[in-house]
């Protein structure tokens, strides 16, 4: 495992007792954790090859204590990495043992839905899922969907603008929140936008979404919630190869269709996640669509007949339309435990570049030939409408040399999807994972910029700052 | 903007060109305002500027992929190019850019790099989204002189900084974008618009509230109350669709209108000529001399804003995007009503723009809605950090940025 972390500050280690004893009187007793066991659970993340134990965890309960906190941390040098559930996959909230970890798990309240203004303000720490929960009985829903919806939080979800399975139609994070209550590093509370619209001056609230907690610590957001559509039916499409499967969705997009949802699942991801769902996935097929489309039972049923008329000339070979609501859930039962499903065969890391759709078919053939080629499987499960590809690389964790070769056909895979047009990262972040990438995207002057617009933020760098820009050459 | 008093009018034919003109610019400690097609130069606070820099040489459509549904084009490229090449394959920008030629008078061609730099949306934002949100990469020249991009074509990408929404809206003070990259819809097969006569604003904005709270996806929901070209008040949702989901959904949807009066429906061109006035600003616009305001306010606070609003000032306004933008004419008086309007709307957690108004009064007021002081620093910061030596369009926001 070779990603480098910056050198502790052997100073801020050296004063921790005092640090502590700093800390202590801003917060709850209960919100300071300080013995190693404790500490040692906030040590990762969801990106586990890399771990490092934090100074102290501080569990702030109100916006306040979180400022009082980061006033305190910026006075004395010292640096902050947030977290909410801490499912990120690129390492986003893994810690550095110079930092304290600043959670925000208990922050946990919806503050108040506003169904004439069809937004919710929610504390930063509420999870994905339970915003949905708390509207879905007066028909809407928040439509941002990652995988991990049941765990992950809306503050680590603006943190990295997480995306999901249904980004196709309505958008990810950015494209849903319309205002955040953030606290900057030297304590100052600010609110970005609110429940209109859009807000005056420059779109700092843009910005904010996806900084990987580097410009600020989110404590609230207003989100936008939508009325659900009538009904919803996702079709399974199988194919005898990946690139009649890529081609079919290029088509579908070409064609003006713009389905809900359009996953895509090769035939390693369809067996990994059949074992485990049951979801009725045909086994005998090369590549799986699942094809989601909304609408009354009389316009979903229009608009599959077209979907299905492309797919014919793609040569399907299995079209199997949900029948239930079960059959539904079992659906994406099945897709969205695809990460957990083949952690149950393999280690496995999880890559996330983007590229053109048109692209797709090409990039898949790659894939599967470099990763045949080093000798590791892999399963491709991903949002295809998109181009926002999951190559699931497996590996034997207790093999360094098999670690390694992932790690390196990781990178190498996500330097073949900027090659082709696209980025390094669609929706799960660079975090540490991609940092050292970051060079292969963007130019030195374009990584200038950023880092200047960072500074703004937090001129000294003390937030998450172990992340996203290479550790050499910043500003 | 007065340009016949400018000494030059700096036309760069590249990207290339266009940072040795702004390292020039440094050097000489001259400034620049920057000009696509000139049709909005009254928006804004007026440039005082040493030299015009004008997109007119940056034209033409560098990638259109309509399978993959994104376009690419250079800054100046006339938006009318743009809207046309996209005709022709079934597609459009999802926002409706607006075109404010009416609102300010203005002749020429607008440009898609502006639309991005103003962030300027119509009446579909309410459903697909804003500007900012269809935009995907920029390329800029920044205040050093370099050409900086961020985002890219693809449709999800989270890498590094999200500068694309910074300079989205920044109307120019943060860099000369020279190429604008913009996701796509298909353009929808036919559209109509179920109108409810009679209502007050508060019910309109009920009744558009319960549209857009159905699951028949309204694209464009706006009240005009009464005493526009002295009809009574109408209330109008807009649906597009195919033909067949068009029928079915308007159905559905009178019916669930059914508490708010009959429903008349218009279709087709008919239809579409009632949102381009609404995007176009048509109804306060076909007088010359009001002052106009766009609030951006909360859907539900909005009636009772408007209500104090007209109180006070005898102001005609019509709304958009289910009441969340208010469109409001006054008299120009001293101030154009700034005190009373930036109250109210203040009161409401909105805030308001002073879109046309005559050069003396937008220089004496502020026409963005003034920032708190620890949101000034950052926007000075932000500033700072595109622009250290204010070449670009100052003062076009705020003094000083």
């Amino acid at each position: 495992m070779s990603i480098p972390f910056p050198l502790p500050d052997e100073a801020i280690l050296a004063r921790r007792d005092e640090i502590l004893a700093g800390l202590a009187p801003l917060l709850p007793p209960e919100a300071l954790i300080t013995t190693e066991d404790e500490r040692r659970a906030f040590e990762t993340d969801a990106f586990t090859a890399y771990r490092r134990v934090p100074l102290a965890v501080a569990l702030p309960t109100t916006t306040e204590e979180v400022s009082a906190v980061l006033r305190y941390c910026h006075e004395q040098g010292v640096k902050v990495v947030a977290r909410g559930a801490g499912t990120s996959l690129s390492g986003g909230a893994i810690p550095q043992t110079d930092a304290i970890v600043l959670g925000l798990s208990k922050l946990n309240r919806i503050l108040d839905v506003n169904f004439p203004n069809r937004t919710a303000r929610v504390q930063a720490g509420v999870t994905n899922l339970s915003i949905t929960e708390a509207v879905s009985a007066e028909g809407f829903f928040y439509a941002p969907d990652p995988s991990s919806q049941l765990a992950c939080t809306i503050g680590g979800n603006i943190g990295m603008n997480s995306g999901g399975a249904h980004c196709l139609k309505y958008g990810v994070t950015t494209n849903n929140i319309l205002g955040v209550r953030m606290v900057q590093m030297d304590g100052t509370i600010l609110d970005l936008g609110g429940e209109a619209m859009d807000a005056p001056g420059y779109d700092l609230l843009g910005v904010m979404v996806g900084s990987e907690g580097q410009l600020g610590i989110i404590t609230e957001a207003v989100v936008r919630i939508l009325p659900m559509a009538e009904d919803a039916r996702p079709v399974l499409f199988g194919f005898d190869t990946s690139e009649e499967a890529g081609a079919c969705v290029a088509a579908i997009i070409g064609a003006g269709i713009i389905p809900v949802a359009m996953e895509f699942m090769d035939k390693e991801a369809i067996a990994i996640c059949e074992a485990f769902a049951k979801a009725g996935y045909p086994l005998d097929v090369g590549a799986m669509l699942i094809i989601e489309v909304e609408g009354s039972g009389v316009e979903m049923d229009a608009q599959l007949a077209k979907i299905i008329d492309i797919a014919k000339q793609h040569n399907v070979r299995v079209v199997r339309e949900s029948k239930s609501a079960m059959e539904t859930a079992a659906i994406w039962k099945g897709r969205k435990s695809a990460f957990g499903a083949t952690g149950r065969l393999a280690d496995y890391i999880c890559m996330d570049g983007t590229v053109p759709t048109g692209q797709l078919s090409y990039v898949l053939k790659r894939t599967g030939e470099i990763c045949a080629a080093a000798g590791h499987r892999v399963a491709n499960v991903f949002h295809a409408g998109d181009g926002n590809m999951h190559p699931l690389i497996m590996f034997d964790v207790n093999d360094p040399k098999s670690a390694a070769s992932a790690e390196h056909i990781g990178l190498e895979l996500l330097k073949l999807c900027v090659d082709a047009g696209g980025c390094l990262t669609g929706e799960h972040g660079v975090g540490i994972e991609k940092r050292d990438l970051m060079r292969y995207q963007f130019t030195e002057d374009d990584l200038r910029q950023q880092m200047r617009v960072r500074a703004v933020f937090d001129p000294q760098w003390l937030l998450n700052p172990a992340k996203v820009f290479p550790l050499d050459g910043r500003e | 903007m007065n340009v016949t008093m400018l000494i030059e009018r700096l036309q760069p034919q590249s990207e290339q060109e266009a940072c040795e003109i702004v390292k020039q610019a440094k050097l000489d400690r001259w400034s620049l305002a920057i000009e696509g097609g000139g049709t909005r130069a009254g928006l804004g606070r007026p440039v005082q500027a040493d030299a015009v820099l004008s997109t007119r040489h940056l034209t033409g459509i560098t990638l259109y992929e309509p399978a993959e549904l994104v376009i690419s084009a250079r800054a100046g490229t006339p938006l009318a190019e743009v809207e046309a090449a996209l005709a022709a394959k079934g597609q459009m920008l999802p926002f409706e850019p607006a075109d404010y030629r009416a609102l300010y008078g203005t002749q020429g061609e607008p440009t898609i790099g502006a639309v991005a730099a103003c962030n300027l949306s119509g009446p579909r934002r309410i459903q697909t989204g804003a500007a900012r949100d269809a935009l995907i990469g920029v390329r800029l020249v920044n205040g050093e002189a370099q050409a900086v991009k961020s985002g890219g074509r693809v449709m999800k990408n989270v890498t590094g900084l999200d500068l694309v929404k910074l300079t989205c809206g920044a109307h120019g003070t943060l860099g000369l974008l020279t190429e604008v990259t913009f996701k796509l819809l298909p353009r929808p097969e036919a559209q109509a618009t179920l109108i409810l006569d009679g209502l007050d604003d508060a019910q309109a904005i009920a009744a558009m509230g319960s549209a857009l709270s159905s699951p028949f996806e309204v694209s464009g929901a706006a009240h005009l109350p009464a005493g526009h070209d002295g009809a009574g008040a109408q209330t109008l949702l807009r649906l597009e669709r195919d033909a067949q989901s068009l029928a079915y959904r308007a159905q559905k949807l009178v019916e669930r209108l059914a508490p708010f009066g009959s429903v008349r429906r218009v279709e087709g061109a008919e239809s579409a000529a009632l949102w381009r006035d609404i995007a176009q600003v048509k109804p306060l616009t076909k007088a010359h001399g009001p002052a106009i305001w766009k609030l951006s306010l909360p859907a539900h606070k909005a009636a009772a804003c408007m209500k104090a609003i007209s109180e006070n000032l005898g102001a005609r306004y019509f709304y958009d995007w289910g009441g969340g933008l208010v469109w409001l004419a006054v008299m120009p008086g001293d101030d154009a009503g700034a005190l009373r309007i930036r109250a109210a709307v203040a009161e409401a957690h909105g805030h308001a723009t002073l879109m046309r108004a005559p050069d003396e009064i937008r220089k004496a007021q502020d026409v963005f809605a003034p920032l708190g002081a620890a949101l000034m620093k950052v926007t000075s910061g932000i500033k700072q950090s595109f622009d250290p030596d204010g070449i670009f369009n100052p003062g076009r926001m705020y003094a000083g940025v």
